[in-house]
């Protein structure tokens, strides 16, 4: 991508540190690094199990870490809600720092456009004709104004994942992060929510994204991490990692694309 | 071959009315105190504080585990003993009646609560939502709609269980049929217009509960 950025130097906006995290006796994240400056779209991509998810999962402390840290805009986040001292909290972190998930969770007893004002309005406290106005214009972003009023269980999944992502780009957030976004749809359906984070990462929005489109990372990422086993095993430019991967697994591993 | 005859007991129908009247009142009242702390038990269980959730799960278990009869009987006759004062009849009734539809009632929030998928909360703390706030504007909202069926079964339930406030001669519905059987000499009419009461008022109420259960099933 060659999104430049209109502010001088670019900034950290969300970084992890030496993030380790087991579930029950099964260590699934080994000391992982990551750091994510303004305006970059990181793809993570590695096999099942690599423990990308619950790495991207910490990100926003859905998944609290055994040890290490997150930092956000260089503060460090507590295990609070709220924040305590210099530890910012877990709902500050979040305002900032908008999340879709594999499964939409689309909230099904609310209209496309109550999901979408629902974060404005009940944690931003912004007046409702506001709220309506902001969500309007990203419903109308990922092209589903006409589907205002549909309920969730009206709309395919590639609307629904579109309304998801018009939910947390209503939070007016700092970075997004993207969890398998597409591992849930059907494959022709995978083209118009793929269209939605392109121009996404177009506008020089701050992307983390798990995917297993190896392409599609390819092709609107600035950086491209392999995770092997809870660890990063290779990281660096799209190219660089796909096209001319030295590390053995990797190869092995985008083989199974490439055939 | 005996002979029906409802004459004397429709001269009695005043004290029919008046015993459903006060069925009703305990139903009602029980229900809503019920209803209060069930929810508080609830959310007592639901809590990561472990004592807190223990002693709710002790409570529940002690209400669930033994017959309401019995705990009526206790709460009237024995705990006085101890309390060192005298419950009324209406308020150890009332009591009773209470705590035991609390225990039923929390498990059927809990029940509803958790039957709720994870990844609703989830997006609920991912926009930033409080604990709280996560409750009441996601979970509690669908929670609720898949609770209902079960809730109305456990009030129709209610209903049923005053009769057995009888016993420590509150005046209700049963109670008023025994005096009146006692003043007749007519069981078979005394009794019979009693079922009949009974069903009459819940016949309707589970009704609606089925007609409730089809709309919660068939989504929105």
């Amino acid at each position: 991508m060659t999104t430049v950025p209109t502010s001088g130097a670019r900034e950290t906006v969300l970084e992890a540190r030496g993030i380790t995290k087991s579930f029950g006796s099964l260590p699934v994240l080994h000391g992982i690094d990551l750091s994510l400056t303004s305006g970059e779209v990181v793809a993570i991509i590695g096999p099942s199990g690599s423990g990308k998810s619950t790495f991207i999962r910490c990100m926003n402390m859905l998944e609290v870490p055994d040890s290490g840290e997150i930092l956000f805009r260089g503060r460090r986040v507590g295990s609070k809600f709220r924040g305590a001292g210099e530890l910012l909290g877990l709902g500050e972190l979040r305002r900032h720092v908008g999340m879709v998930f594999q499964h939409f969770n689309l909230f099904p007893h609310m209209s496309v456009l109550e999901n979408v004002i629902e974060g404005p309005v009940t944690v931003q406290r912004k007046p409702r004709g506001e709220a309506v106005d902001i969500a309007m214009d990203y419903i109308a972003k990922v092209g589903l104004a006409e589907k205002r009023n549909a309920r969730p269980d009206q709309l395919s999944g590639g609307q629904k994942q579109r309304v998801a992502i018009a939910r947390a780009l209503a939070m007016q957030p700092d970075a997004l992060l993207l969890d398998e976004i597409t591992s849930a749809l059907d494959p022709e359906l995978v083209g118009e929510v793929l269209g939605v984070v392109r121009s996404l990462a177009e506008q020089g929005m701050t992307m983390v994204l798990v995917t297993h489109e190896i392409s599609f990372a390819a092709d609107v990422s600035d950086r491209v991490v392999f995770m092997e086993g809870g660890r990063i095993a290779e990281q660096g430019s799209p190219d660089r990692v796909l096209h001319n991967p030295d590390n053995e697994r990797l190869k092995t591993f985008l083989a199974r694309f490439h055939a | 071959m005996y002979t029906w005859s409802f004459a004397p007991i429709l001269q009695a129908s005043d004290l029919f009315l008046w015993g459903a009247w006060i069925t009703v009142v305990y139903t009602v009242g029980s229900i809503a105190i019920g209803l209060v702390l069930g929810l508080l038990l609830c959310f007592a269980r639901l809590s990561r504080i472990g004592p807190l959730s223990w002693l709710a799960q002790g409570f529940q278990e002690l209400f669930r585990c033994t017959p309401l009869l019995v705990q009526l009987l206790w709460i009237y006759y024995a705990l006085p003993l101890l309390l060192g004062f005298d419950l009324a009849n209406w308020a150890a009734a009332l009591i009773t009646l209470s705590l035991y539809a609390a225990a039923f009632y929390a498990e059927v929030f809990r029940g509803g609560i958790v039957s709720i998928d994870k990844g609703q909360s989830e997006a609920g703390a991912a926009i930033g939502m409080s604990g709280w706030q996560v409750m009441r504007r996601i979970v509690l909202p669908q929670a609720i709609r898949r609770m209902m069926p079960a809730f109305i079964n456990q009030s129709v339930t209610q209903f049923k269980n005053t009769s057995l406030i009888s016993v420590i001669s509150v005046a209700e519905l049963t109670y008023m049929a025994s005096i009146v059987n006692g003043q007749t000499y007519r069981p078979l009419e005394s009794y019979t217009v009693l079922a009949v009461l009974y069903f009459v008022i819940l016949f309707p109420i589970t009704k609606f509960a089925d007609i409730v259960e089809s709309r919660t099933r068939g989504g929105h």
